[in-house]
């Protein structure tokens, strides 16, 4: 569904907030905001046709922060929230913010209905591992064994990978990115808001107090290269010290390989296919972790799909063309009706 | 033929019943149609198990349909049946502590066979052993006959088995003297897209018609005039089709589209059905993943502008606490109907009662008020949800309706209005660039704030369900100002009672007992009210649809009485509420909790206890 664009240029400050930042010093959330106020502006809509809601917990905390038509939802709802407004109103482009207790847990439901929907709403996920506005209990992707205060001796649950959860869920879109890489998160939120249909953007997000370090297996400076490869639409996929290793289909698994080893070359390099209908490589793609492969970053799967919201004013559209019934009076006497004199 | 002697009557209650596959609602509903096409007022409901088919020829199968019928106004759908047609065994055991002494009693002596007989808890056979004597029994060989008039039609006892039902309103409709040709109209109507299914049912229905006129056993016919209704249009009603309309109809005046998310539930999933129809009315029409979905989808729907909507039965209405409390909060509208059924958990889920009263008033975290509705027969479902949804949207609040199943399977004649002829809805949608908006700033008098649309140019705003600043709508959680909003939150709410018209006394405005009922126990309440009142004695009634707030005058009423009873199908819930509300009056109580309606007999002889009482 269009949406109305701005007629001035917008500028970063449009959308600040009046409100104090509440987050701790070094939280995540403060480069997410930022990437948020930097990409706004650049997606061009009138500034009156963003809206943000969130649920529960640090992360939705955000509309707060942000000058947009803003809801602060209940623990959970944000996906259910917006589903309505997206609904109500298809002209606005809606944005939720949520986390891995929000959305992992205690709205689950909400958040595979959404996606197996495809209503045309941008989810930002920010999966710091663990519940922080409750002060330090695991979540849904705390990894196995994580030690919290709900789990002094280990979490003995397996943790969703919500890659793996999203496209199960018949995902149509979905990104990766670290909340140390500012570009890279403007950048995936800028491709969700081109995608029509719900994208997920998963931000792997740090919790300095409760769970500092989280993603230090990914970005810790020493380890990054080899641990994250950036996926580019239409272009192999490597990584490493100067672009040395990649991902190989083999069969019907991926394996990591050496450029110039075994006689490999790029040409055997998988290349990435982000509009690809089928979701398996893009399923795999996501599935990849340390020890033995690099998290992917960027847009794994953008396939397109029609919206939700689309079908709706469609059905709407074809009714009233060929219904009899166009106003309550034509209702209420509609069938079998008879007159007493 | 004989001639035979015809007895007018002024209402005749009939009851169809017979197992759940038997066809039992759709000849209730030819029977309630062609009466009502005829001019008598009526009043019908169906009585239906949970089960989709319980196990064959087992009282747990007893599928019913009762019609009322009369020349006078009818209240409800009548308590004891003057005919019952009886397609088995189990339904004829189930059913004849409702048949009044002497009824018609119509059966099908076809299935009288000793293993039905046995499977219906039966220790000897009814029609034998004389348990019958003091009624007049219609043994029809119903099965039988059916199968052999249709033989040129089908050969299959299963397709002619089907249309026996027909059969059976064949004989109704010879014992009530009607011609045939409104049914078969339905009939046509029902089946257009399979005419040979047509035909075989408007065979077998002339095939029951032929027979009662043939047989000896049927001594006399019935009529039962036309009633004198107020001139205008007319239609049957179903109490669920009315609060689906009376929305859409609310939607249009207002301006509002429709939005409701809803999740299918017994007894309210006739509303999501039936709006579901009507797109080319613009209703968008969410069926949620569940309960909760339903009304954080509906709310979402209200911050963007709809006139939103969710609808459920009590364990729906749990889910929902919580985000009816955001609706609180964030000071948005919000109809929420809730068709009452048995409770609590799953409870009686195909039964009716008023259980969730407490519920919708007090159910909530925090302190979380909000308007209650309450209908109080099928066709008044759609002024109710008209209501509900202008005070909901012109004060910027929740408001609940309450009916329930017997309301909402019910059906009734619905005098059709003419949308010009009702009110005007004016939801304070704030203009664009308006620079005095601000979240929560108020109207003066009903204290209700402004509904800023996102998209509207200048208003751009946050909410949600953290505590805000007066006015400013920040976060705040400063002592004061909570206690602040706290109290304006309540007294929007009771504001509402400026709105709403003052509460009516059917009888005198003073005497010896008042009798106190809210919503869909009216009709069965103001019939026995009626009949006390016809012996002379000083009784009057008040009947609540506004529950919360209540009307102005209420407490003024209660004053001018000796005594007050309050009757509802609860454990007593209106009655402690009036306690807290009027702690100054003793009220005497009469609940039931059966699933069941009131009958006239037993709340005249509670009126006349209580008056006797000292």
């Amino acid at each position: 569904m269009a949406i109305e664009r701005s007629s001035v240029e917008l500028k970063k400050e449009d959308f600040v907030s009046d409100q104090m930042v509440k987050w701790c010093p070094g939280c995540g959330g403060h480069a997410i905001l930022s990437s948020v106020a930097n990409v706004f502006p650049k997606i061009g809509y009138r500034k009156e046709n963003f809206v943000l809601v969130s649920g529960i917990g640090c992360s939705s905390r955000f509309p707060y922060y942000v000058n947009t038509y803003g809801f602060h939802g209940i623990h959970g709802r944000a996906n259910a929230i917006a589903t309505g407004v997206k609904i109500a109103n298809p002209h606005l482009s809606v944005w939720i913010a949520t986390g891995d207790g929000d959305s992992m847990a205690i709205g689950g439901n909400h958040f595979i209905h959404i996606i197996r929907r495809n209503v045309d709403v941008n989810i930002m996920l920010f999966n710091n591992q663990i519940y922080g506005l409750t002060k330090g209990q695991y979540s849904p992707t705390s990894p196995m064994g994580a030690v919290t205060k709900t789990s002094p001796y280990g979490t003995i649950e397996h943790p969703f990978n919500p890659g793996e959860l999203i496209l199960g869920a018949q995902g149509t879109f979905f990104a990766r990115a670290v909340d140390t890489n500012p570009k890279l998160m403007t950048e995936v939120m800028f491709a969700a808001a081109q995608h029509d249909g719900t994208s997920v953007v998963e931000i792997l997000e740090n919790c300095v107090i409760f769970n500092d370090k989280a993603h230090v297996q990914i970005t810790a400076k020493d380890l990054r290269e080899d641990h994250q490869v950036l996926l580019r639409n239409g272009e192999p996929i490597l990584f490493g010290k100067d672009n040395k290793k990649g991902i190989r289909l083999n069969g019907t698994r991926l394996e990591v390989v050496e450029i110039g080893v075994n006689g490999i070359t790029v040409d055997d390099i998988l290349v990435h296919d982000q509009y690809q209908q089928d979701p398996g490589i893009h399923l795999m793609l996501a599935k990849m972790a340390p020890p033995h492969f690099p998290v992917a970053m960027g847009v794994i799967r953008a396939a397109m799909y029609p919206t939700y919201d689309d079908l709706v004013e469609d059905q709407i559209d074809e009714v009233k063309k060929t219904s009899k019934i166009r106003c309550v009076d034509d209702l209420l006497n509609s069938g079998d009706v008879w007159e007493i004199e | 033929m004989a001639e035979k002697k015809v007895i007018e009557r002024e209402d005749v209650v009939v009851k169809f019943v017979g197992d759940s596959g038997d066809g039992m609602q759709l000849t209730g509903t030819l029977f309630s149609d062609a009466a009502a096409l005829a001019g008598n007022d009526l009043a019908t409901f169906p009585d239906y198990p949970a089960e989709i088919r319980a196990p064959h020829n087992t009282v747990a199968g007893v599928s019913g349909f009762q019609v009322h019928i009369g020349k006078t106004k009818i209240h409800s759908s009548g308590d004891m049946c003057d005919v019952l047609v009886a397609m088995n065994p189990a339904s004829l055991r189930s059913n004849m502590k409702w048949a009044k002494l002497g009824a018609t009693i119509i059966i099908d002596v076809d299935s009288f066979e000793e293993d039905a007989i046995k499977k219906a808890g039966y220790t000897s056979n009814p029609l034998e052993d004389g348990s019958l004597s003091q009624y007049n029994l219609i043994k029809a060989p119903i099965t039988s006959i059916t199968r052999e008039s249709i033989k040129e039609l089908s050969s299959e006892t299963k397709v002619a088995d089907r249309s026996r039902n027909m059969f059976a309103l064949g004989i109704v409709n010879y014992l009530f003297s009607r011609n045939l040709e409104d049914v078969k109209h339905f009939i046509d109507k029902k089946f257009n897209k399979k005419p040979q299914v047509a035909q075989i049912n408007k065979v077998v229905l002339e095939a029951g018609y032929n027979f009662a006129d043939t047989i000896e056993a049927l001594e006399s016919q019935i009529t039962v005039a036309p009633a004198q209704m107020e001139k205008g249009k007319y239609r049957n009603i179903t109490g669920n089709i009315a609060t689906a309309w009376g929305l859409l109809a609310a939607s249009e005046k207002s301006g509002r589209p429709l939005f409701l998310g809803s999740y299918p539930i017994t007894p309210a999933t006739e509303i999501l059905i039936e709006l579901a129809k009507h797109k080319s009315l613009g209703a968008k029409v969410f069926q949620a993943e569940d309960e909760i979905a339903g009304i954080c989808s509906a709310i979402g729907a209200s911050f963007a502008g709809s006139m939103a909507c969710t609808t459920t039965s009590g364990p729906g209405l749990s889910l929902k606490s919580e985000a009816m409390g955001l609706a609180v909060i964030t000071e948005l509208p919000l109809v929420i109907v809730d068709v009452q059924r048995g409770g609590p958990s799953t409870g009686l889920p195909t039964k009716s009662e008023q259980s969730d009263l407490y519920q919708a008033l007090f159910g909530r975290n925090g302190e979380a008020p909000m308007i209650v509705i309450a209908a109080s027969s099928p066709a008044n479902c759609f002024y109710y949800a008209f209501e509900t949804a202008k005070l909901s949207m012109e004060h910027m609040t929740p408001a609940i309706l309450l009916t329930d199943g017997y309301l909402g399977n019910g059906s009734e004649l619905f005098r059709i209005p003419k949308m010009s002829d009702l009110p005007e809805i004016h939801p304070p949608i704030c203009e664009p660039n308006d620079t005095n908006f601000k979240p929560y700033r108020r109207d003066p008098a009903t204290l209700a704030r402004k509904w800023a649309l996102p998209g509207t140019e200048g208003l751009r705003h946050r909410i949600g369900g953290l505590e805000k600043e007066n006015i400013m709508g920040t976060v705040s959680t400063d002592p004061q100002n909570h206690e602040l909003m706290t109290q304006m939150r309540s007294e929007k709410v009771k504001r509402v009672a400026n709105y709403i018209p003052e509460q009516k006394v059917i009888g005198e405005e003073c005497g010896d007992l008042l009798v106190i009922s809210w919503g869909g126990t009216e009709g069965a309440v103001k019939t026995a009210v009626e009949a006390i009142q016809s012996q002379g004695k000083k009784v009057s009634m008040a009947h609540f649809n506004y529950i919360m707030p209540l009307p102005k005058n209420t407490g003024n009423i209660l004053k001018n009485f000796k005594k007050i009873v309050v009757c509802e199908l609860n454990a007593g819930q209106f009655v402690n509420y009036l306690r807290m509300e009027f702690p100054q009056f003793n009220y005497k109580q009469f609940n039931k909790v059966q699933g069941l309606p009131f009958v006239t007999n037993e709340l005249v002889d509670k009126f006349n206890q209580i008056l006797e009482e000292k």
